[in-house]
């Protein structure tokens, strides 16, 4: 491919709008007849209805109606409604009162005469893992086939409980030799590496739970006209959402128009929308009048979303050259409400990032009566390379070992097979990226601030290696030369401040020779046409998309070769693609793209979208009909194929200071360097390199929930209580780089990247710590001030070792 | 954020005691629902009891308008739910992330920790009061901010370029770490505070050059 605009700065087309104040969220739409809708949040962390009275409430002036649980879909077993009569978490939605205005809504909802139940609850998985302890849900606290149960069987409660042997053991302080894991899978002979090893480092570390808190909170606008759901969803994902709002509200999807123009981020928790999203649109159909539900930042905390909590074992083997040859993990992962899986992904990482021959992975995810859980930007990865690299950095210390050393021979190379399957990859450059990071940041020269104590600061520095899926294939692409001479590239991908509804559509004008400005993103709204897409999370989009149009673009680029060999002789290899024309190559006869799609159109059939390819998905061709005759259609599946994982690595290094007398960190320095593969928009990669990194540091340093014990309701449930990076706590000095060395099995070569920066950005800040304290791990996160004070004054920790939602 | 003399005048008449006080008493449905806001005048809104609208008269973006305002409510709330200026965003609804900060006789100010009364007589500037009215020219500000392609999912960019604005004006020739502090009243949760302070220290550029 000609690289053109591929690796340059381009201006994202809707910049513009985000600037002026133009750009509509979901909160900016005003149809007439709007009403608002707000929700009773459950003041317990479990109970149940027992009786309510809405009729003070009903007679108020200016509320419309009332929406119960039972008029809402509910699914049996521990999956989440939008409205419940058994709430399982603080502040989980009850009803809900529609009004002509939010304040009276609201006034409405005080005026409900509700009594409520307390049932027992548990907010810390290794409690209702204690022989005794209480359970989440009434039928129990683990819910899936049972033990023994056939393969069809249904999934089922039971209580799920280690024994008293287990526990003299974790209250010891030790790793429980023999509790029962739920998952578990190992390789080698863990006993025999631990027992030829040079140096065995063991500990118990914590990583605390903590909010997603997008910017905008995952406010929602619905209403119905003939027939249709118009739906305006907070969504990373346009065009999964319109399925997914379909499913819950039972509906065929052809009768959803999802406008999700922007979104004020998710980071993992709006993949497919949220379910709050069927509030309004389920209340809208029953009074039939739109229905805005505005989410504020105080609900937001709860029904937002969260990372789940790490409360962890591990015990790693070393050779006395620093590599490590084996790994025993054992997880307990708070599940909240609704369950979550973040632990398999991060034995597999662990596997990934120190490529020990022998390793050991066991872990339980107990559902908790905390808000629900959901993927948090590197879902797993994120925490374990946060917990495990100080391990690292401690290890290295004990073996009078360089950090970066001991990074670097436990780095995997192109030829890796990791986790209980044994996956590959298709590209791993983890160690160019470490090596470029190093000289980036001065490694060498700054190895001298190690431990450095100057006046009452203390210096660190800590390097960090944070890999992640990054791609996946098979996606359609769809697009659009139409009369005016103009690309339309349809993306059914969405707006959720990456770029890459922008940046996936670069290699398609690529294919074409097409400048920038030639070039119309169609985004937003499924009532365009939008093909068969990812979800934007795991890192995928950019992978996948770029294949979905490169794809969609080739098929063009051939139709549009087709029509010239046809209108101007010759056969289609004899013409070349620029600048928005058709050419015989060596000079000679051409035509323009407007010209190509008026013949297309004249010519119909695949030309102009009225034959549609056999392979593409079934969600794609309704919206290539949308489509059909209105110019030369490129539409086509990825079928690029590939074989192995595709992951991207970001190796992050900081230098910090402690100041001894407060405990506070200073974040000096930070650079991060990633394997993305080839580059397609620097500036929007920096970006995302950067913010996720940034991200990193907050959920090692503030961010956390704080839950009170005996009544298990939140104390942490805002910003400022549980605060994210702001300009003051993040360093001025930052570098960053790519390797850029395209993925062998994309035509693109592009792999994702909004996953990855958080564990280099939260590992290289742990690390750094560990350094800055002489090789003490201190194995919990965030770190505070007062725990790091405790430290250094040689205090007893403020917390237990194991403590979970503690602040 | 602000300078001391509008800081000063504002707590002459409501001091940060007397707005909680106001906005407690008179929003009394508080505990599960977080600040509250009165609705569109189109659709025969009543609001509460005891909480009566009162006719006023802002001067936004340079135009007088006139509108009715519960006593408690807030700037950010009248501007987008009564004038529909929804460039102004609700992030946090209580001074914790600036995603609402306007213009107050040219000083940042939170749009949620205002009430709506505080500012008659005052001239509140918004996002969509930025550009030239008459040429839809982009304020230097917003062009510096397109120039070094700024933000990613853009929610907080209204308040950060608004705080921008108040910046320019205050040190047109600030360090990168003087633009940082300038401004650490607003929060970006995509974490785009490096590109951010570029596209701040180019405005700052382009301010200096007219």
């Amino acid at each position: 491919m000609a690289d053109k605009l591929i690796g340059t700065d381009i201006a994202p087309p809707d910049l513009v709008a985000k600037i002026t104040g133009r750009a509509l969220y979901a909160e900016d739409f005003r149809p007439d007849g709007m009403v608002f809708a707000k929700m009773l949040l459950s003041p317990m962390p479990h109970c149940r209805v027992r009786s309510v009275d809405a009729s003070r409430a009903l007679a108020m002036e200016g509320v419309i109606d009332i929406l119960r649980a039972d008029e809402v879909p509910q699914r049996e077993g521990p999956r989440e409604s939008c409205l419940t009569d058994e709430p399982h978490y603080e502040g989980e939605p009850v009803l809900a009162i529609a009004a002509v205005t939010e304040e009276i809504a609201a006034a409405a909802i005080e005026a409900i005469d509700i009594d409520f139940e307390p049932l027992p609850f548990v907010l810390d998985p290794l409690e209702t893992l204690r022989p005794g302890g209480p359970t989440a849900y009434s039928e129990g606290n683990l819910f899936g086939r049972a033990p023994g149960a056939e393969q069809g069987d249904p999934a089922t409660f039971r209580d799920f409980k280690w024994t008293e042997a287990d526990f003299v053991e974790i209250d010891g302080g030790r790793m429980p030799s023999n509790a029962e894991a739920v998952s578990e899978w190992s390789k080698g002979d863990i006993d025999a590496a631990f027992a030829g090893a040079d140096l065995i480092v063991e500990e118990a570390i914590v990583h605390q739970s903590l909010t997603h808190h997008p910017m905008e909170p995952r406010t929602n606008m619905a209403y119905w006209e003939n027939g249709k759901l118009y739906a305006h969803v907070s969504t990373q994902s346009t065009q999964r959402t319109k399925f997914a709002i379909a499913g819950a509200v039972g509906i065929d999807p052809e009768d959803v128009v999802m406008i999700a123009e922007y979104c004020g981020g998710g980071f993992g928790s709006k993949i497919s929308g949220s379910t709050p999203m069927q509030i309004p649109a389920i209340f809208s159909r029953k009074i039939n009048r739109p229905v805005m539900l505005r989410i504020t930042r105080y609900e937001e905390n709860y029904v937002g979303r969260a990372r789940p909590g790490f409360q962890s074992w591990v015990r790693m083997g070393f050779q006395s050259d620093g590599k490590c040859t084996g790994v025993d993990l054992f997880i307990v992962e708070e599940g909240g409400a609704y369950g979550s899986g973040d632990n398999g992904t991060a034995g597999a990482i662990a596997d990934l990032i120190y490529t020990p021959e022998n390793m050991r992975f066991r872990a339980v995810s107990m559902y908790t009566n905390t808000p629900p859980k959901a993927a948090q930007r590197g879902p797993g990865g994120a925490q374990i390379v946060s917990m495990l690299e100080p391990l690292l950095a401690k290890a290295g210390h004990q073996l009078g070992i360089d950090r970066l050393e001991m990074r670097m021979i436990n780095a995997p190379g192109p030829d890796v097979e990791f986790g209980p399957r044994g996956s590959t990859l298709t590209s791993v450059h983890a160690k160019e990226a470490l090596e470029q990071g190093a000289e980036l940041f001065d490694w060498a020269g700054k190895r001298e601030l190690s431990g450095r104590r100057e006046g009452s600061k203390l210096s660190g520095i800590g390097v960090a290696l944070s890999p992640y899926t990054a791609g996946s294939r098979g996606r359609d692409g769809l697009m659009i030369i139409r009369p005016d001479g103009k690309l339309y590239v349809h993306q059914g991908i969405g707006n959720l401040g990456t770029h890459s509804v922008v940046d996936t559509a670069l290699p398609a004008a690529e294919v074409l020779g097409l400048n920038w400005d030639q070039v119309e993103i169609v985004w937003g709204d499924s009532s365009r046409g939008m093909p068969y897409s990812t979800v934007q999370a795991g890192s995928q989009t950019t992978h996948a998309h770029t294949r979905a149009n490169h794809a969609a673009a080739t098929d063009a680029a051939r139709k549009i070769r087709q029509i010239a060999a046809q209108s101007l002789g010759g056969s289609p290899g004899d013409y070349e693609l620029d600048n928005g024309r058709v050419f015989r190559r060596g000079g000679g006869a051409g035509l323009s793209f407007a010209q190509v799609a008026e013949r297309a159109i004249q010519m119909g059939g695949e030309y102009d979208g009225h034959t549609l390819p056999e392979d593409i998905h079934r969600e794609t061709v309704p919206a290539a009909q949308i489509l059909a005759g209105e110019g030369l259609m490129g539409v086509a599946k990825d079928n690029y194929g590939g074989e192995g994982s595709v992951y991207t690595f970001v190796a992050g290094f900081a230098h910090v200071e402690i100041d001894s007398d407060t405990g506070v960190v200073d974040i000096k320095e930070f650079v991060g360097v990633t394997d993305c593969g080839t580059v397609i928009h620097p500036r929007s990669l920096g970006a995302q390199l950067y913010g996720g990194c940034i991200q990193g540091m907050g959920m090692a340093m503030t961010q956390r929930w704080v839950f009170d014990p005996q009544y298990g309701v939140g104390f942490a449930t805002r910003f400022y209580t549980a605060r994210p990076p702001g300009f003051l706590d993040v360093p001025l000095n930052m570098k960053w780089a790519a390797v850029g060395i395209a993925d062998p099995q994309s035509p693109v070569g592009a792999k994702g990247i909004g996953e990855p920066p958080v564990g280099a950005g939260a590992g290289a800040l742990t690390a750094a710590i560990v350094d800055a304290l002489g090789g003490t791990c201190l194995c919990r996160t965030p770190l505070t001030p007062d725990i790091i004070l405790a430290e250094l004054e040689g205090r007893e920790s403020p917390f237990g070792k194991l403590d979970q939602h503690v602040g | 954020m602000g300078d001391a003399e509008s800081v000063g005048l504002m707590e002459k008449k409501y001091s940060r005691r007397s707005f909680i006080k106001g906005v407690i008493a008179v929003g009394a449905t508080a505990s599960s629902t977080g600040y509250l806001l009165g609705g569109p005048l189109a659709l025969g809104a009543q609001s509460i009891p005891g909480a009566t609208e009162r006719l006023i008269t802002l001067n936004v973006n340079g135009q007088d308008r006139r509108v009715d305002v519960l006593p408690n409510e807030t700037l950010a709330m009248t501007l987008r739910y009564r004038l529909n200026l929804t460039g102004t965003k609700l992030g946090c609804d209580r001074g914790e992330c600036g995603a609402c900060t306007v213009l107050i006789d040219g000083v940042n100010q939170y749009g949620c920790s205002m009430l709506t009364h505080q500012v008659r007589g005052r001239a509140v500037t918004t996002i969509e009061g930025l550009e030239n009215p008459d040429t839809g020219e982009l304020s230097l500000v917003q062009q510096a901010v397109l120039e070094e392609g700024g933000f990613q999912c853009a929610f907080c960019a209204p308040g950060f370029i608004m705080s921008m604005e108040a910046m320019i004006k205050v040190n047109p020739s600030p360090t990168r770490e003087e633009a940082a502090m300038a401004l650490s009243g607003n929060l970006c949760r995509c974490c785009d505070y490096d590109k951010i302070l570029t596209c701040a220290m180019r405005a700052a550029e382009l301010a200096r050059s007219v």
